[in-house]
């Protein structure tokens, strides 16, 4: 095992692609991913990897030129963010529905409006149904190994579709922590070359792809279909992870267990946030309270089986979505509240709003958290979907819109 | 006039008896786009990929059927050429690394219509051609959105009739603007070859396509065609509609080779635009109930105005 180098997340993706000889590469920049394209076009280009890089004129283009590509048989890798991935979004669905792998990642960046460059989860939630499978990543070296990881399962035969792998942007795009390569060699058992039977272009054996269908009999078929070889990927996860954890020594799972053994109270949470969130945890912890985080790492498929094992039987969770519905709340304390219901052993689920454009989650705010689900536990109310604010940052908003003339 | 080099076509009985698009396919009876299309495969054969763009043509291919002889690829309204640049490098590598043979290759083909050709897909097609992507971009050119039940594009001309430009009090004329000038477009971005192409010319057709056949690099051709759905007239008029395009003028048969356009048929007596325009009900309402002489003379003047200039 070689040691560990200091890398951001930016380059911890590009060296996912490269381990993998990603063969075609189309791009398009934009903050905060552009590193990545940078350092793949630099190693296309010093032949370092071998085949294709390109400067498309959008993310639509983009998108669907690695669909495209994947389509006549190309191992291919691509990188978004935010506004580019919904630039995409029309290009996501279709090429998914080709039933092309290929890993695309996302470095997570809050939307417009207002435009801005920090990072929450709308952009890849957004495509949370566009059928690509999708892996969030907490650490640097969880982005290198998830693209290993997402080229194994979006491959499989079983499964066959694209996947995201969701990163944050600036906490960990441009973060340097340790990460451990994965052996080349090794990477070469783990991803043996793409070799297509089902979509390939050919002379000598014509298909067509991606054609027209008229009648909701055979459009229900094929969309149950992709449907449920996402469903295959649960299976097809855990053997990607096990072989993993065998050739590299690191386990993933669907979901991530932070200090969960005997805690009553459970915090959800996602992406690089979570480190906050177990570092709130293990403060907490010292003051005596049976707090545990879990962290959703595999969100499409969804676990939900790995989920409602974890939760269940708690006394009270919370769900700290860095992400917004306008009119609805979080997007994810649905998902869980949905494979809770109806369960005897089902703890109340509270909802927060945290963490939007990069937004800081202070102590304070783990703290009134903590305090809600001490309550809920106790049999106390559950509050509507909390927006968490310090008061600080609220005496700094209300500076800057005197300044702006709005109050 | 077609310059005097090497051709196999010089009249329509040397054009291949053999038939690359068969018949059963859910066009309109008498479409123009088909017959052009049709006429074009039989010099770039079967061994080829469509990337289709959505439009009239994207229902040529429908599950579990398709004419083609060759491979089809739809990928959004948008984006064709971008998945034409997907195959293509795709191809190239596959074939770099040893992993396809080379006989397995393919010609990329974008089939497109006016609509994403002229509007949607406008960037994608700019990006494909500045990268110099080795492929044919077949643009079927209706002057509308078809599929959709006959809308205004930018390809759509000077007072045609649509469900979106229909005459009214205040634009008598319907379609009020101009139709926006694609095979300018594309030379001003250096593309190596560009056509117009008419099924009423066949022979004119396929010398073009064998002329692009030998040139690497964004290949276009913009096929002129006489749509009865949406102009308005019987299919059985297609020809003869193609045929005073290009009598009036307002069709000109051209190619440019490294940008030098040439005239591949000048017609040696303009007929008058009105013996093309009244053909087709899209354009009656400059006709009936009272003669609108500005609008036609308008069209006139632009047709006139493009001739003396080439004939300078």
């Amino acid at each position: 095992m070689s040691a560990a180098r200091m890398m951001t997340g930016n380059m911890a993706a590009a060296w996912g692609a490269r381990l993998a000889e990603a063969e075609y590469v189309p791009a398009y920049p934009i903050t905060p991913q552009t590193e990545i394209i940078e350092a793949l076009s630099r190693w296309f280009t010093d032949g370092t990897m071998r085949g294709k890089f390109v400067t498309m004129d959008s993310e639509h283009s983009m998108v669907t030129a690695a669909g495209a590509a994947a389509a006549a048989g190309a191992r291919v890798f691509t990188a978004t963010s935010s506004q580019g991935l919904l630039y995409a979004m029309e290009v996501l669905f279709t090429v998914s529905g080709w039933r092309v792998p290929f890993v695309l990642v996302n470095v997570s960046r809050g939307l417009a409006s207002p435009i801005t460059l920090e990072s929450d989860h709308n952009d890849v939630l957004a495509a949370r149904d566009s059928g690509f499978l999708q892996i969030h990543c907490e650490t640097c070296q969880e982005i290198v190994d998830s693209v290993l990881m997402a080229y194994r399962i979006g491959e499989d035969a079983r499964v066959l579709l694209p996947v995201i792998v969701n990163m944050d942007g600036f906490t960990l795009s441009f973060t340097r922590e340790p990460v451990v390569l994965p052996d080349a060699s090794a990477v070469k058992e783990y991803l043996p070359p793409y070799r297509p039977k089902h979509a390939f272009i050919r002379a000598s054996h014509p298909m067509a792809q991606g054609i027209a269908v008229l009648g909701g009999f055979i459009y229900s078929y094929f969309r149950y279909q992709q449907h449920l070889a996402a469903v295959n990927a649960i299976a097809v996860h855990e053997e990607a992870a096990a072989e993993f954890e065998k050739l590299f020594g690191r386990r993933y799972g669907f979901v991530e267990e932070h200090r969960m053994e005997d805690a009553d109270l459970v915090l959800v949470m996602s992406n690089a946030m979570a480190t906050r969130g177990k570092a709130a945890v293990n403060r907490l912890r010292e003051e005596g309270m049976k707090i545990g985080l879990l962290r959703l790492r595999v969100t499409r498929p969804w676990p939900g089986e790995a989920v409602s094992a974890a939760l269940a039987g708690r006394k009270a969770v919370a769900v700290l979505d860095q992400n917004i519905a306008p009119g609805a709340g979080g997007i994810f304390v649905t998902e869980i509240r949905s494979v809770l219901y109806g369960r005897k052993d089902a703890p109340p689920v509270l909802s927060y709003i945290g963490g939007l454009g990069g937004k800081e989650i202070s102590a304070a705010e783990f703290d009134q958290v903590a305090e809600d689900l001490r309550r809920a536990a106790a049999g106390g109310e559950v509050p509507p979907s909390r927006l968490l604010y310090t008061g600080p940052e609220a005496e700094k908003i209300h500076a800057l819109l005197h300044i702006a003339g709005k109050e | 006039m077609m310059s005097p080099e090497r051709t196999a076509y010089r009249k329509i009985k040397d054009l291949s008896r053999e038939e690359f698009i068969l018949p059963g396919t859910s066009t309109c009876g008498g479409c123009g786009g088909l017959e052009a299309l049709r006429l074009a495969t039989k010099v770039i054969g079967e061994k080829v990929v469509y990337v289709n763009a959505a439009g009239c043509f994207t229902l040529l291919a429908i599950f579990p059927f398709t004419p083609f002889r060759g491979s089809w690829l739809y990928t959004t309204m948008g984006s064709a050429p971008a998945g034409a640049q997907g195959v293509r490098d795709a191809m190239d590598i596959l074939i770099a690394k040893g992993e396809l043979p080379r006989e397995e290759d393919v010609q990329v083909i974008v089939l497109a219509g006016d609509g994403a050709t002229y509007d949607i897909g406008m960037s994608s097609a700019s990006g494909a051609i500045q990268r110099n992507l080795d492929f044919w971009y077949f643009c079927y050119d209706n002057e509308a959105y078809g599929n959709t039940g006959v809308q205004m594009s930018s390809a759509t001309p000077f007072a045609a009739e649509t469900h979106t430009s229909e005459p009214g009090a205040l634009a008598p004329e319907g379609t009020e603007q101009k139709k926006k000038d694609i095979f300018e477009i594309w030379r001003a971005h250096g593309a190596p070859y560009i056509a117009t192409v008419s099924p009423r010319h066949p022979v004119d057709l396929a010398r073009k396509f064998e002329k692009a056949k030998k040139i690497k690099g964004p290949k276009m051709f913009v096929a002129f065609s006489p749509c009865p759905t949406g102009w308005k007239y019987d299919p059985s008029k297609t020809p003869e509609v193609a045929k005073l395009a290009v009598e009036c003028g307002i069709l000109a048969l051209k190619e440019a080779v490294n940008g030098d356009v040439a005239h591949t048929h000048v017609p040696r007596k303009r007929i008058p635009v009105e013996a093309y325009l009244k053909t087709q009900g899209r354009f009656r309402h400059i006709f009936e109930p009272v003669r609108r002489e500005d609008a036609i003379n308008a069209i006139q003047e632009q047709v006139d105005k493009y001739w003396m200039a080439v004939n300078r």
